[in-house]
């Protein structure tokens, strides 16, 4: 009754009781810095340069740009980002939280404002120089009250600790192997050396290296763990309608969704029933619920890779396969070009850039686009996931 | 010692023997003279470090329904209610998990690097999984006990090892060492 009543509007969203994010906007262009360890400019040059060229990727000027979303994290903040690319009056402005478990939602947010008439053109963007600035956890008067009373002190300084306390547990559980963590490296690697912006663009991976590499927290050795890298990169979200007489062909925002499951606790979730059953279980049940596929219709997928135990976590919670076995279903080339599910194809976090995840939503579009480094023949459908292990995020993209 | 186990305030659940106030008692924190961190506990989390500083483990538990909660918190999840007292365990446990972290890491945990950190998981409340490390004793290094000897599932019983910072922390010793 609600949905017939309901009218199109000229953002292509639905208005009324039966509002809905479907489709309603697009990414209409992308943009980014070359990456390195170290970069020489400012992490705010940088993100000028980022979201300048996402707007001239889009064919929209600066000054039409009304909304700016990006992480809490961010350091450079929408005023010094408006005023230095010459936006508009910006009308939507909006930071999510929670490190790499943000960045869906930026473009999620953007997609929700511009549905619901809030703006028109919005920016979202990560510049991050986390190659040659400060590593987060050696800042330990931050990191000390809560809930790191309750870790720091004992040891458990540093991300890859947190997620490797999950790692260990999960290999016990379920039978995983350092094979498996192997195979989600090796693929991420793979698409890598295919992509000449990435970091091991020219460094291959072998098994033999993977076995022999130094730990940094066993059972995680150092190709375990994402790079560390400088560099920034945007994109631009419109409506459906505007997107279409853009430069690019456009990516629809096919579903979105956010994800913090009762009684979370962030990337130290020790203290409930299921500690294995992290964000993104929460966030695909919504990000399915809203849909018109399922996990068995997505043709590539950018899963967030800060570790490489996050990707069978991932790989079950969203649905590619049953809990427990997100380990064997990286088995026999899966995650390669041509595989069950191509994953990460220009490389991720492991291997193309770290730059808190925004790289892969670059890449699902270009794969949407068809014009990735490493591309999925006729992709049409990609799912991007921010960082699994804290509340997180995740977008369906569809051409 | 039964009295202490019910003489708590049920507003702030923090015990009221004034020898042990937690905000003096569990203030303090940051960095001992070891390099080590000390915890810096929060309004919520100082009745433990108090407990732990007379050797006792106890947890937050709702004084309506019952249930025990981690990390502590105002009120409770289950019912609401903002009334809190604090149980005493009976220290004993299993490892849930564990990690053996290496350099890079902060100078003083370096040096002692590789060390344990484990998870335990308490026999008294199996959802509540403490953050510590297995010791050979309890003011022994955080590396004192063999990898080869820490497996998942094994039983363990805390340890209370007063920091250089002040504060004193919960360990791990293996039952069956």
């Amino acid at each position: 009754m609600g949905a017939t009543e309901t009218t199109r509007t000229t953002a292509g969203a639905i208005a009324g009781a039966g509002a809905t994010l479907k489709d309603a906007t697009a990414i209409a262009g992308i943009g980014q810095t070359p990456f390195a360890k170290r970069l020489p400019e400012s992490e705010k040059t940088l993100a000028c340069r980022a979201i300048l060229a996402a707007l001239d990727d889009a064919g929209i000027a600066p000054s039409e740009v009304d909304a700016f979303a990006s992480y809490t994290m961010e350091e450079t903040d929408e005023v010094e980002v408006a005023k230095a690319i010459g936006a508009g009056d910006v009308t939507f402005f909006s930071k999510v939280g929670y490190g790499g478990g943000g960045s869906c939602a930026t473009v999620a947010h953007l997609a929700a404002a511009i549905a619901t008439g809030q703006a028109s053109v919005g920016v979202a963007w990560r510049s991050r120089k986390r190659g040659s600035g400060p590593r987060p956890w050696t800042n330990t008067r931050a990191q000390l009250p809560t809930p790191a009373q309750w870790t720091r002190p004992y040891g458990l300084l540093r991300p890859a600790d947190e997620i490797g306390l999950l790692a260990r547990r999960y290999m016990h559980e379920y039978g995983a192997t350092r094979d498996h963590f192997f195979n989600v490296a090796l693929a991420c690697r793979n698409r890598a050396n295919q992509n000449p912006a990435a970091i091991m663009y020219d460094r291959p991976l072998t098994r033999e290296m993977y076995m022999t590499a130094r730990w940094i927290s066993e059972p995680l050795c150092l190709f375990d763990n994402c790079l560390e890298t400088d560099g920034a990169l945007a994109c631009v979200v419109v409506s459906a309608e505007r997107a279409r007489d853009c430069r690019q062909r456009p990516v629809y925002v096919h579903s979105a969704a956010q994800g913090l499951p009762a009684q979370h606790h962030g990337m130290v979730n020790y203290w409930n029933d299921d500690p294995l059953t992290g964000p993104s279980w929460t966030a695909a049940r919504q990000l399915w619920k809203t849909a018109d596929f399922g996990p068995q219709d997505v043709d590539v997928a950018q899963i967030y890779d800060a570790f490489t135990p996050l990707i069978p976590l991932s790989l079950e919670g969203y649905g590619f396969c049953a809990r427990g076995e997100g380990a064997a279903f990286t088995e026999g080339g899966a995650l390669e070009i041509g595989g069950r599910l191509p994953l990460n194809t220009g490389g991720g976090g492991l291997s193309e850039a770290y730059v808190h995840g925004f790289n892969l939503i670059t890449e699902g579009v270009r794969q949407l686009r068809g014009t990735g480094t490493a591309q999925v023949p006729g992709a049409e459908t990609c799912l991007v996931t921010a960082g699994e292990g804290v509340p997180t995020s995740a977008l369906l993209l569809r051409s | 010692m039964t009295q202490m186990d019910t003489t708590t305030d049920t507003t702030t659940g923090a015990p009221t023997d004034t020898t042990a106030d937690p905000t003096t008692a569990a203030s303090g924190g940051g960095e001992g003279s070891d390099g080590l961190l000390a915890p810096v506990p929060d309004e919520d989390g100082a009745p433990f470090f108090a407990y732990a500083a007379r050797g006792e483990l106890r947890v937050q538990c709702c004084a309506d329904c019952g249930e025990p909660r981690f990390p502590p918190r105002p009120c409770c999840p289950h019912c609401q209610s903002f009334d809190c007292l604090w149980k005493k365990l009976s220290g004993r446990g299993r490892i849930w998990s564990y990690v053996l972290p290496h350099p890079p890491l902060l100078p003083a945990y370096a040096a002692q690097a590789p060390y344990n950190v484990v998870l335990v998981e308490l026999a008294d409340a199996p959802r509540i999984r403490l953050v510590g490390n297995l010791v050979a004793a309890r003011d022994a290094a955080l590396n004192s006990v063999p990898p080869e000897r820490i497996r998942i599932g094994a039983p363990v019983k805390a340890a209370f090892h007063a920091t250089e910072g002040g504060l004193t922390v919960v360990r791990w010793l293996l039952e069956r060492p």
